[in-house]
């Protein structure tokens, strides 16, 4: 199983590793038997060479046609759910699609694409196609503004992460992730099971964290990946008393020291990691010393060929596992003239550690005073009985811009409570430094809600 | 409780977070005198808009941001809620 050059996902899947299988919340499918049979009712060989839009709604079906169709298909766009018409048609424009394999066929008749194929649960094939080129993977932006944008991987560059570390890392993992797989972090936990040789078991939107929990339980999950505010959602569940994985992995947002130490302390068995990645630059590192932030000797050439550095406060990447390049018609250049691309992601050098503190764009100016959203939030869920938590701008006729505070409270806690963790809620505001003179108000709210890519809904001001 | 109590009130909370050591709160006290700096200002104006539902400074373009204490308390009454 171990290769040094991928071609294909076929090549990881075969009948010598038993009892593989990849399941949502009510089927599963063998992964061990998958190269005998398709999803495409037998029309793989329609798509050699071409442009095709994965748009199935389904999370297994759309798995296993992704395995079908790689090493086959020119280019394959991943189309996560609920994106609108406007969007998809963009999308068809832009990536040149001429075939949309979906399992809901209907709406697709007059998409004017010239072949709308149908996908379903796997069914035994009569003819095998073999892998005749690396498929382009195109893939979504995740960012929370305006149109998404199309980022064009190599199956290399995507797995680059897990083939560096070899297989012998993760031995007999039943892998799963909050994330949805069409989107980065959760596309490359399955990649991990496909190529590491293990089992996934993939989310369902409409699932509750509780019965989600009960269902990792029940199919022997071993390793685990989702964003800080998916962790934080379990944590708060109280539902994760009995789960106990392996491997508990972070991404897609910063992990501060309260998400980490709350996931050391309720998974006492598990390596708990955390990872930076982006849709555009790839997977840059994954830290395990449980401790926020990363080391600052990772600045600079790493063994495995990434390359990052500092510039004006943000993380830039040279990468071979980055995106090769945006896609479409008005597509910005996604590097810079010697191949770093611009995370906008923003570190400070603390000691020896850089810690992230926040988006480029997501700075709130109070009055002069430039903080970051994130660096509220570190600082306020450093309280014990703090859940969650949102700051977000709200405009002020004297200084512009005040910081508002909405905070989740661990279930429990006495509303007579509220004023007395208000006041010491400041006061470890006070003690952060930069942060010392905010936020101006703080509000105790029931939830907080989560985007489909699992990052925290910032509304914007 | 009167508008005149819930903002001193929220003064008082103010200086003690921003260690403030406030004068004694009288109408003609000039506010640059109460040792609040811009941010305990905002703060203030933010925490009164949840507390009594109104902001003076931001629904008429044309009120002028008061001088004294007493005429900060009069921008408060004198808003229809």
């Amino acid at each position: 199983m171990c290769r040094s050059e991928i071609s294909a996902l076929r090549e990881y899947l075969g009948p010598e590793m038993k009892g593989r299988s990849i399941s949502d919340a009510q089927q599963s499918v063998s992964l061990t038997d998958i190269l005998g049979e398709t999803c495409l009712g037998g029309r793989l060989h329609e798509l050699v060479g071409r442009s095709v839009l994965m748009a199935v709604e389904d999370q297994l079906i759309s798995a296993i046609a992704m395995t079908e169709v790689d090493g086959v298909a020119w280019r394959m766009l991943l189309c996560p759910p609920g994106l609108n018409s406007a969007e998809v048609q963009s999308l068809i424009e832009d990536a040149d699609i001429d075939v949309v394999v979906t399992d809901q066929p209907a709406p697709w008749m007059d998409a004017g694409v010239y072949l709308v194929v149908a996908a379903r649960l796997p069914e035994t094939a009569l003819t095998k196609e073999k892998t005749t080129r690396a498929t382009e993977w195109l893939m979504l932006t995740s960012g929370t503004s305006g149109l998404p944008k199309i980022v064009r991987h190599t199956l290399d560059g995507l797995a680059g992460a897990i083939t560096a570390e070899g297989p012998a890392r993760h031995p007999n993992a039943t892998w799963a992730t909050f994330y949805d797989i069409r989107r980065y972090g959760g596309l490359q936990i399955f990649l991990r099971a496909v190529i590491g040789g293990g089992s996934m078991v993939l989310s369902d939107a409409g699932e509750s964290v509780a019965d989600h929990i009960a269902r990792l339980r029940a199919r022997g999950v071993t390793h685990i990946s989702g964003t800080p505010s998916h962790w934080r959602k379990v944590l708060m569940s109280g539902a994760a008393a009995n789960f106990s994985p392996r491997y508990v992995r972070l991404s897609g947002e910063i992990a501060d020291q309260a998400v980490l130490d709350g996931l050391a302390r309720t998974f006492p068995h598990a390596s708990i990691g955390h990872a930076y990645a982006s849709t555009e630059a790839g997977v840059g590192f994954a830290v395990d010393d449980g401790r926020e932030g990363f080391p600052a000797d990772l600045i600079g050439p790493s063994r495995d060929g990434v390359e990052m550095k500092v510039v004006d406060g943000s993380l830039r990447i040279r990468s071979p596992r980055a995106a090769r390049a945006y896609i479409g018609a008005e597509a910005p250049q996604l590097t810079d003239a010697d191949g770093f691309i611009d995370t906008g992601d923003m570190v400070e050098l603390r000691g020896e550690r850089y810690h992230f503190v926040g988006r480029r764009g997501g700075i709130i100016n109070i009055g002069g005073l430039k903080v970051h959203p994130e660096e509220i939030e570190s600082a306020i869920n450093r309280h014990g009985c703090v859940r969650m938590s949102r700051a977000r701008s709200r405009r002020s006729p004297i200084t512009g811009s005040v910081v508002v505070a909405d905070v989740v409270l661990a279930d429990g806690t006495a509303a007579g409570r509220h004023e007395t963790i208000r006041a010491e809620i400041f006061g470890q505001c006070k003690n952060s430094p930069g942060i010392h003179k905010v936020p101006a108000v703080i509000r105790f709210v029931e939830r907080l809600d989560v985007t489909a890519a699992g990052k925290l809904a910032r509304a914007e001001a | 409780m009167s508008v005149r109590v819930r903002i001193f009130e929220a003064m008082q909370q103010i200086a003690e977070e921003q260690k403030v050591v406030l004068p004694p709160l009288e109408d003609d006290l000039l506010l640059h005198e109460t040792g609040f700096d811009s941010l305990a200002f905002a703060i203030l104006v933010a925490r009164l808009e949840d507390d009594l539902g109104i902001d003076p400074f931001t629904v008429a373009d044309a009120v002028a941001f008061p001088s004294t204490v007493g005429e900060l308390v009069r921008a408060y009454e004198n808003v229809p809620v």
